[in-house]
């Protein structure tokens, strides 16, 4: 597929490095994959969330290891475990606020990452298969956060639990045996805490194994970039060191930045204070808000409120939410355009503007009490978020007028920096560009 | 079988071979399912778990118009001496028209006076306000959930919200000397 042939570029200049790469050349492969590696020359800063996506999951990794050595899944243990790694162990404090706003930034960078596939049409052929590596990364990510967020075993942890697994009880028959099976008793205790420490410590390694497959994907075919262009030609592109290398380094840079803030300054602001009261099995909190992620998933599970035929609001409510999350899925079949880039696309431009704020209102609905006149906007703001997937998708592809599509990348960039007067016009490159492959 | 292909062998024979094949596999998918069964079932209940599965309580304290919260199977359990007023609005809303789940009150009980069922809103899990003085009921009187607000009567059944079934009613025995034995 790739239009490059990209490799056979590494030269080993030491004796070992020779023969490592005579037995197993990993080296090949990684300079290969990250510094000989051909990328776009016109990828903007939107194209950094991929790095910072791996940076996250290690930081999770590290801080999540050294936790456990200190962390105590017990019913009657684990709250004060938590307060014992704040208070007594040393940096006990830093590696807790590390890991609990780790998730939060995670996800950040996930949305950002996954918004800008939407934008640039990252999912379509012949990426569809990159699109849904990325599709189970990110639900494995929710189970993950889903369950870890149980281990400190405050209030919101339990209820949390409580109400995340009674979601199963929908299910006629089999759904109560199944709720069962996952919670290891009649309700959250002790059982499913053991097991969701368990789970919680095997599925970052289960993300970074997908990530493995997902940048591999990525690498068979290649990055998309803001034109929506394949690269045609030489000229097109830039080696990833340094290019690549050094603009998503200094994105990393400013995005743990903001990061440390949160840690260090407001550690807190993105959590619940239920969550530093211990879990009473007995005692349900009065409003239990999921975290801000989960927050457009939960207002979509609220917003069926009305039975259709045999199915129950409660059910229906399941299946709209776990619906939300699987049409990702099928979004590289639902949009019919030809045209990859929403810059030459304007009416799916606006509409995906539409849906990003949509995304946002439906999370703010999430965090408000499901009554009055809440009940009804979340019913609408659910009905726009699908219908952006089933039906704008698909109809404007087809009655869209898209905008001329430059000839190749060089051709946009060079295009640009004339308009601008900035950038090197390398023109050199430029008349090498005009041979349309 | 060097003629495996030539005409003769149209339209292909089922030989021992295939019979061998079919079986082989079904053999290895029947001793697949057996060998997984158990990682699964480890999963469920454990048996010191199932054991805490009955409770007995005494309810000679209990006053008429209160109720307690006692603990079955890790679930909150709500006991409630109901008052005779209770019981005649629980019995008048028998066939009300907006029961979601409809029972009659006595289907329900085992005594007009005692109300027994499981403190487990049949929406999503969480337990429901009422238990204590000075908690929002509802606006039937009974329970009130205030996670996804739903409103149960004084029968424990429920009239508004998401919830699909009225609180469950535990398996339970009222016992000659003044106790209740769950489970
Ligand atoms: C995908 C990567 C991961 C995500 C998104 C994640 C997310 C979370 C979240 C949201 C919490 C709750 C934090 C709180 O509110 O206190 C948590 C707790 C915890 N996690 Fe992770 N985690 C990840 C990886 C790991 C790994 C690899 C380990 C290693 C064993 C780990 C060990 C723990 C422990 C021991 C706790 C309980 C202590 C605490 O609550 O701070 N995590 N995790
Ligand atoms: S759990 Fe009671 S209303 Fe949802």
């Amino acid at each position: 597929m790739s239009k490059l042939e990209h490799h056979g570029t590494y030269t080993p200049t030491s004796g070992v490095g020779k023969w490592i790469d005579a037995r197993m050349p990993l080296p090949r492969l990684m300079y290969d994959s990250f510094v000989a590696y051909p990328v776009p020359r016109n990828l903007n800063y939107a194209y950094t969330f991929g790095g910072i996506l791996s940076i996250f999951l290690v930081i999770q990794i590290v801080t999540g290891i050294v936790l456990a050595m200190h962390y105590v899944p017990d019913a009657t243990k684990a709250f004060d475990s938590v307060e014992h790694i704040m208070r007594d162990v040393n940096s006990g404090w830093l590696m807790r606020y590390m890991h609990q706003n780790g998730a939060h930034f995670f996800f950040l960078a996930v949305y950002l990452h996954i918004f800008r596939g939407l934008y640039y049409g990252s999912y379509k052929a012949p990426r569809e298969l990159l699109w849904i590596l990325g599709c189970i990364i990110y639900l494995l990510m929710m189970a993950t956060a889903f369950m870890g967020y149980v281990l400190p075993w405050g209030q919101m942890s339990f209820w949390g639990a409580t109400v995340i697994t009674g979601f199963f009880t929908a299910f006629p028959v089999i759904g109560v045996p199944i709720q069962e099976l996952l919670l290891g008793g009649f309700a959250v205790g002790d059982p499913t805490l053991n097991r969701f420490f368990s789970l919680h410590y095997l599925l970052p390694f289960m993300i970074a194994g997908v990530v493995i497959l997902h940048v591999w994907a990525l690498h068979v075919t290649g990055q998309t970039n803001p034109t929506g262009i394949e690269v045609k030609s030489k000229t097109d592109t830039v080696p990833f060191t340094p290019y690549a290398t050094i603009k998503d380094a200094f994105a990393l840079i400013l995005f743990l930045a903001l990061y440390a803030y949160f840690v260090f300054y407001m550690p807190n602001f993105l959590g619940h204070a239920d969550n530093y009261i211990p879990a009473d099995p007995m005692v349900t909190p009065a409003h239990i808000v999921p975290e801000w992620y989960f927050l457009p998933f939960y207002a979509i599970l609220r917003a069926i409120t009305f039975d259709i035929g045999p199915i129950t609001a409660k059910l229906g409510g399941v299946i709209a939410m776990f619906s939300a999350v699987l049409v990702l899925f099928v979004v590289p079949w639902l949009d019919t355009s030809k045209v990859r880039s929403a810059v030459y696309r304007p009416w799916y431009k606006l509409a995906f503007w539409l849906f990003v704020i949509n995304s946002v209102f439906l999370g703010w609905l999430g965090s408000q009490p499901a009554e009055g006149v809440y009940v009804a906007l979340a019913q609408l703001s659910t009905a726009i978020y699908f219908g952006f997937f089933l039906i704008v998708m698909p109809v404007l592809g087809l009655v869209e007028k898209p905008r001329r599509l430059p000839n190749s990348i060089t051709e946009a960039v060079l295009e640009r920096s004339a308009k601008t007067g900035g950038g090197s016009p390398q023109l050199g490159d430029a008349t090498a560009s005009a041979d349309k492959s | 079988m060097s003629d495996a292909n030539s005409d003769d062998d149209w339209p292909p024979q089922i030989e021992r071979r295939d019979f061998l094949f079919v079986s082989t596999g079904m053999m290895a998918a029947v001793g697949t399912a057996v060998a997984v069964w158990p990682f699964i079932d480890a999963m469920n209940p454990s048996a010191d778990v199932q054991a805490l599965a009955t409770t007995e309580v005494d309810l000679e304290p209990i006053a008429a118009g209160q109720r307690i919260t006692v603990i079955w199977r890790s679930q909150p359990v709500f006991i409630e001496r109901r008052t005779p007023e209770q019981v005649a609005q629980a019995k008048a809303d028998d066939d009300s028209p907006d029961l979601i789940d409809p029972a009659t009150d006595a289907s329900r009980v085992k005594s007009e006076e005692w109300l027994v069922v499981v403190g487990v809103c049949t929406h999503l899990g969480c337990v429901p306000l009422g238990q204590r003085e000075g908690d929002e009921r509802g606006e039937w009187g009974g329970w009130f959930c205030p996670c996804h607000g739903s409103h149960y009567d004084t029968s424990g059944r429920i009239r508004r919200g998401p919830a699909p079934r009225n609180l469950v009613v535990p398996p339970y025995e009222l016992r000659d000397d003044g106790t209740v034995l769950i489970g």
